[in-house]
């Protein structure tokens, strides 16, 4: 058990599996020489050379299809595409080919690729940089979607991934890659997809997913001290989705409030919010709740930017509200 | 070349007409449904480049790879039975015309997204050079697949690392019921491919034997390392684009709005397009089928018997190929989950609610 940063666990992972196993590549821009804009493929290149860590031209659509061909001939390729929003360009390759191609081909190729991209909403890079994009990728069959929010999950889920046969897009945020934490290497994690309880309390079952979670945390202590106890799941996984962790929590506090960053309409909170409902409907007492981005491109603007996307008081005052609806 | 080798190509020409007609028939039946994009007219191209092929070679096509499947030789059965959606078809019916996948044949797909084909190959060139082995990834790709950003970035990426892989196009003068020089900057494709360095000319499409010395040349260089080359064949396709296209290209209704509004409109319209008619087409060139026949038999290296038996042989294993699509049995949807779910196998996931 060492402490370390997010970035620092997702380098770590890179060079545990790539030692382990010589079909472990990576790809994508400046992540050779350059050691990858987070830094998370420092070091790589000198270690293991350019045919294992390839710096590309800034071809998002045929670099990350590149992944898929070489992942059919059996290579395990790790496409780092520089920030979510870039991959779309690259959604032909992530959505017709990576996502289809085993299913097509009636499950004679496997897929063994992963997808790294940072992404959410950082400090003031404008619209186009400020994306969180997983609603797009959750309704595309065929990919999962692991979304870490501590250094030891982003060392695990990446291995997990690494090593999975099915195309794992893991979505990384810009603002976790300097938190800190203490990551386990030695004992195998749970499962890639399984979510987890990162607190325990008798009143409201909050979701919060990758930068949310720590909010959501902080939220919990406020609203512990005026007696609301808060049980806060972390998914993990947005795709599968572990359901049963999500509704055992629900059957146990009776409300649940959904915190994500994305944009409210049509975002993950809008499928866990329909499938926790059907599934706890006459457990609740209330509601489901979310808290989400506004449905806004993200102003530049640092004031208004922070006021686009959910902040901790937001959490506190939906889960007083949920509290006073008896 | 000899004439074994000979009659094995006219062979696999005539076994193509003869597949994709019969798959027209069983489309015009209602038995096959979808999109289904006929090859008749390109038969040279498939034939001379895949018999140049090994088979530690891998091969990336389009969605009108019916003949590139057969020619690399999945069974005309398999083929037959994925057009139809049937269980026994190469892709277990989860693909269809426009995807038949063989691991066994390293037959890595048709792709129905124009451009998808180079960075599969892209793929598969940068494994076969990770692993530093002496194969070949052949490239199949139209005129139309050259103004997609892919054929770009791939061929700059493919040139730029050196990769074994061999582009091949197939031009046929259209995409979909565009000609090319209302497409392209540039008709000529393969001067495209000197902007990335990569060796290339040009070759007629229609004359199977020219395609097949130049796809051997091109290989041997690939396999022996001299990175990508490309190839650029001229050819034609006889039908429309999908079997839902009748390749007319001017709807009456536009034609009579023209006619109506703007003669003089119209005049330049048809002068500048003019989609060849069947005298055009045949005093274009011969048919690349009859032609390779009559060179076969006038060189002594077959005779009319011969291809008359040929031609026999190939009818028995067409119709058994339609009759085994027809009494094969339909996948279900467990057979789909399964295709889906086949690559899960160190992990236990929990499905999604219901």
């Amino acid at each position: 058990m060492s402490e370390m940063l997010y970035w620092q666990a997702l380098n770590r992972a890179m060079d545990a599996e790539m030692a382990a196993d010589e079909t472990v590549l990576t790809l994508g821009e400046d992540v050779g020489l350059y050691g990858g804009t987070y830094r998370v493929t420092e070091g790589l290149m000198a270690k293991y050379g350019e045919w294992r860590v390839r710096d590309t031209p800034i071809s998002e659509n045929s670099f990350t299809g590149l992944g898929v061909g070489a992942a059919m001939l059996g290579l395990r390729p790790v496409v780092e595409i520089m920030t979510i929003n870039f991959a779309l360009f690259a959604m032909d390759a992530i959505v017709n080919m990576a996502a289809k191609i085993p299913f097509m081909s009636g499950g004679q190729f496997p897929m063994p690729l992963t997808i790294r991209m940072p992404g959410g909403v950082a400090k003031q890079l404008g619209a186009q940089h400020s994306q969180r994009l997983e609603h797009m990728l959750m309704n595309v069959p065929g990919l999962r979607i692991v979304v870490p929010a501590t250094p030891q999950d982003a060392y695990w889920q990446l291995r997990q991934a690494i090593r999975s046969d099915d195309p794992i897009l893991v979505l990384e945020h810009e603002l976790l890659y300097f938190s800190k934490g203490d990551v386990d290497e030695a004992t195998l994690a749970p499962p890639i997809h399984q979510a987890v309880a990162r607190r325990r309390g008798r009143d409201i079952t909050c979701i919060a997913y990758s930068r949310m979670l720590p909010l959501a945390l902080q939220a919990a202590e406020t609203l512990a001290a005026e007696g609301i106890e808060l049980t806060v799941i972390d998914p993990r996984s947005l795709s599968p989705i572990d359901w049963d962790t999500c509704v055992r929590a629900v059957e146990q506090t009776h409300r649940c409030l959904i915190v994500e960053e994305d944009c409210r309409f049509a975002g993950a909170g809008a499928e866990f919010a329909a499938t926790l409902q059907e599934r706890c409907f006459y457990l609740l007492d209330a509601p489901i709740q979310r808290v989400a981005g506004m449905d806004i491109p993200t102003p530049f603007n640092g004031t208004l930017e922070a006021a686009s996307i959910p902040r901790g008081e937001h959490i506190v005052q939906a889960a007083r509200q949920m509290m006073a609806q008896q | 070349m000899d004439k074994a080798q000979m009659a094995a190509m006219l062979r696999d020409m005539l076994r193509a007409r003869a597949f994709e007609e019969a798959a027209a028939q069983a489309y015009a039946q209602g038995h096959i449904a979808g999109f289904l994009h006929l090859y008749p007219g390109e038969e040279a191209v498939a034939v001379g480049v895949l018999h140049a092929a090994e088979p530690g070679d891998y091969v990336v096509s389009t969605y009108r790879e019916h003949v590139h499947a057969l020619v690399r030789g999945i069974p005309a059965r398999q083929i037959m039975a994925e057009l139809h959606g049937k269980k026994t078809g190469v892709s277990g019916g989860m693909g269809g015309s426009m995807h038949l996948f063989d691991r066994s044949r390293r037959f890595l797909g048709g792709y129905a997204i124009v451009g998808e084909t180079f960075p599969i190959a892209l793929g598969a060139g940068y494994a076969v050079a990770y692993r530093r082995l002496p194969e070949a990834v052949i490239c199949f790709f139209g005129d139309g697949a050259i103004n997609q950003g892919t054929f770009h970035e791939s061929l700059n990426m493919a040139a730029l690392w050196k990769l074994p892989i061999f582009f091949v196009c197939e031009n046929n003068h259209y995409q979909i019921g565009t000609e090319i020089h209302r497409h392209s900057a540039i008709t000529e494709v393969y001067k495209r491919a000197c902007g990335y360095g990569i060796p290339a000319e040009k070759v007629d499409g229609m004359d199977v034997v020219a395609v097949h010395k130049a796809a051997k040349r091109a290989l041997d260089r690939v396999r022996a390392g001299d990175g990508p080359q490309f190839l650029e064949l001229e050819t034609y396709r006889y039908r429309g684009h999908s079997m839902a296209d009748p390749g007319s290209y001017r709807p009456a209704a536009e034609l009579n709005a023209y006619q109506a509004n703007d003669p003089i409109a119209a005049a330049v319209h048809v002068a500048e397009h003019p989609y060849p008619s069947a005298d055009a087409i045949a005093a274009a060139g011969a048919d690349c089928v009859t032609r390779f026949t009559d060179h076969c038999c006038e060189g002594g290296h077959l005779d009319d018997a011969a291809v008359e038996r040929m031609r026999r042989e190939i009818q028995e294993e067409v119709a058994d190929a339609v009759a085994f699509a027809e009494q094969s049995d339909a996948p279900n949807m467990d057979d789909a989950w399964k295709a889906f779910h086949r690559n899960r196998r160190f992990e236990t996931l929990m499905e999604t609610a219901q």
